[in-house]
């Protein structure tokens, strides 16, 4: 990984693990907000309300409640913070030289991808508020929901691929025998699994249970203010941007043509009309769409990549 | 009480004109106000256009729309309120309750108007006001920065 040197490295999280991903995160976040406000017949807001919203959290008075774990409750935005920072890093650099991403990297991105969520369980314990506290145990159920489907999906594509498990190599297999989508049935069985699985890792509607507005007032997110909810806002836009980006470096080639764009622009697009056409899960039935068709999918999935289709 | 001082300047003031979520806070209204408030943020209104959201706690909250003439029991709940949310934040009193208790003034349980309680930035007066009115309202709280 620090073929290039570490100076190399920490340009790379400067730059393109935080600041690029940040600003494509909230323009990302934007184009959200847009089409929703279209679908229903608004205007919208202006490009730069994403930015305008964190630089305004930035700007306020951050509150630790009363009764608090003070060093939890502030230690929780940046632990999901900082994983995905070295998520976008890793996928960032995988992109751009193949050749320094590491054996095993796809495993660590998807043990920092659990991060973000522990992060908001983590916050709603810390926050002495029952509304934190339902939220957190609502996103412990769905995180034991989703994530078995989503790993069995995202190890699909290694068994495709002949046990390669280093993003550089997946890439480089792709660069020679073409996009991973293409590869068979059982491959666009795991990306139909993990489309199903985004908005869940993401957290937006149908799968918003645990911050569920109309039920839990804003969920872990109810006791934060100021810099530390900006923190949240920030992990939770870049995360819109890097789990598609990640999906796209496992299924479909490389990050680098204007062909991914598109190919992200179409993710975005269907996760937004997803979220503005259906009501919100309840936590058990979310629990049972993902344990029964969606974990039973991505196992034919892997079954028919073991066969070799 | 005295008037809020909130003088922001450069970006910070510029992220908060752009960005004010409100928080509605009802302490003893007869809910006509509320559903006014409840009109403004319809897309008919589109106050998204401004970055105006309506938040479900104080915490997130910058600017307070408190609507009713404050009873007896609400009294606690709106200085409870009031201290939880996030600084700078800004206090808007919606309705002639609001503003100066309009019919219920003298009333047994009554403790208001909501400027005898916390500071109040502006006042819509109206029985209810028109979404119209609130909007406007709001912008002056804007302007006031
Ligand atoms: S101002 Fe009028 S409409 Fe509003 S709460 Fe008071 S009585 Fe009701």
């Amino acid at each position: 990984m620090f073929a290039h040197g570490a100076m190399d490295f920490f340009y790379f999280i400067i730059f393109h693990g935080f600041a690029f991903t940040v600003v494509a995160g909230l323009l990302s976040t934007w184009v959200d907000r847009k089409v929703s406000a279209r679908i229903q017949w608004r205007v919208g807001p202006p490009w730069y309300q994403p930015f305008a919203d964190v630089i305004k959290l930035m700007g306020k008075e951050s509150i630790i409640p009363e009764g608090a774990n003070r060093v939890s409750f502030l230690i929780a935005p940046f632990l999901g913070f900082t994983a995905v920072i070295l998520v976008s890093t890793i996928v960032w650099m995988a992109n751009i030289f193949p050749g320094a991403s590491f054996v095993g990297d796809l495993i660590v991105v998807i043990y920092l991808l659990y991060l973000p969520a522990i992060a908001l369980i983590v916050a709603g314990s810390a926050s002495r508020n029952p509304f934190g506290a339902l939220g957190a145990s609502r996103e412990m159920n769905l995180m034991l929901a989703y994530e078995a489907a989503l790993l069995f999906a995202v190890f699909t594509v290694v068994v495709k691929n002949g046990g390669i498990i280093s993003l550089g190599g997946i890439l480089g297999y792709q660069a020679v025998h073409g996009a991973m989508l293409l590869q068979g049935a059982s491959c666009i069985i795991a990306f139909v699994v993990t489309l199903l699985c985004m908005p869940a890792k993401l957290g937006i509607v149908p799968f918003d249970i645990a911050e569920a507005e109309t039920e839990l007032i804003a969920g872990p997110y109810t006791e934060y203010s100021g810099v530390t909810l900006a923190i949240f806002k920030l992990t939770k836009a870049m995360l819109l941007f890097t789990l598609p980006i990640f999906m796209l470096t496992l299924f479909a080639k490389t990050v680098w043509t204007p062909w991914t764009i598109l190919w992200y622009a179409l993710i975005l697009v269907f996760i937004i009309l997803v979220k503005n056409v259906n009501p919100r899960f309840r936590i058990d039935q979310a629990l049972r769409l993902f344990w029964l068709p969606v974990l039973g999918l991505s196992l034919l999935g892997i079954i028919l990549a073991a066969v070799g289709l | 009480m005295g008037n809020n001082n909130h003088r922001l300047s450069g970006i910070k003031k510029w992220g908060f004109k752009k960005s004010p979520w409100v928080f509605h806070l009802s302490t003893g209204s007869c809910n006509n106000c509320d559903i006014e408030i409840l009109d403004a943020v319809t897309p008919r209104f589109d106050l998204e256009r401004f970055g105006i959201l309506l938040v479900g706690t104080p915490r997130h909250a910058d600017i307070l729309l408190v609507t009713g003439v404050v009873t007896v029991q609400a009294l606690p709940r709106l200085l409870h309120v009031y201290e939880q949310a996030a600084k700078p934040c800004m206090v808007v009193a919606i309705g002639a309750c609001a503003c100066s208790c309009g019919i219920f003034d003298g009333g047994y349980h009554v403790v208001g108007p909501v400027d005898k309680i916390i500071p109040v930035d502006v006042y819509i007066p109206g029985c209810p006001p028109k979404p119209e009115a609130i909007i406007s309202g709001v912008v002056k709280a804007l302007a006031k920065l």
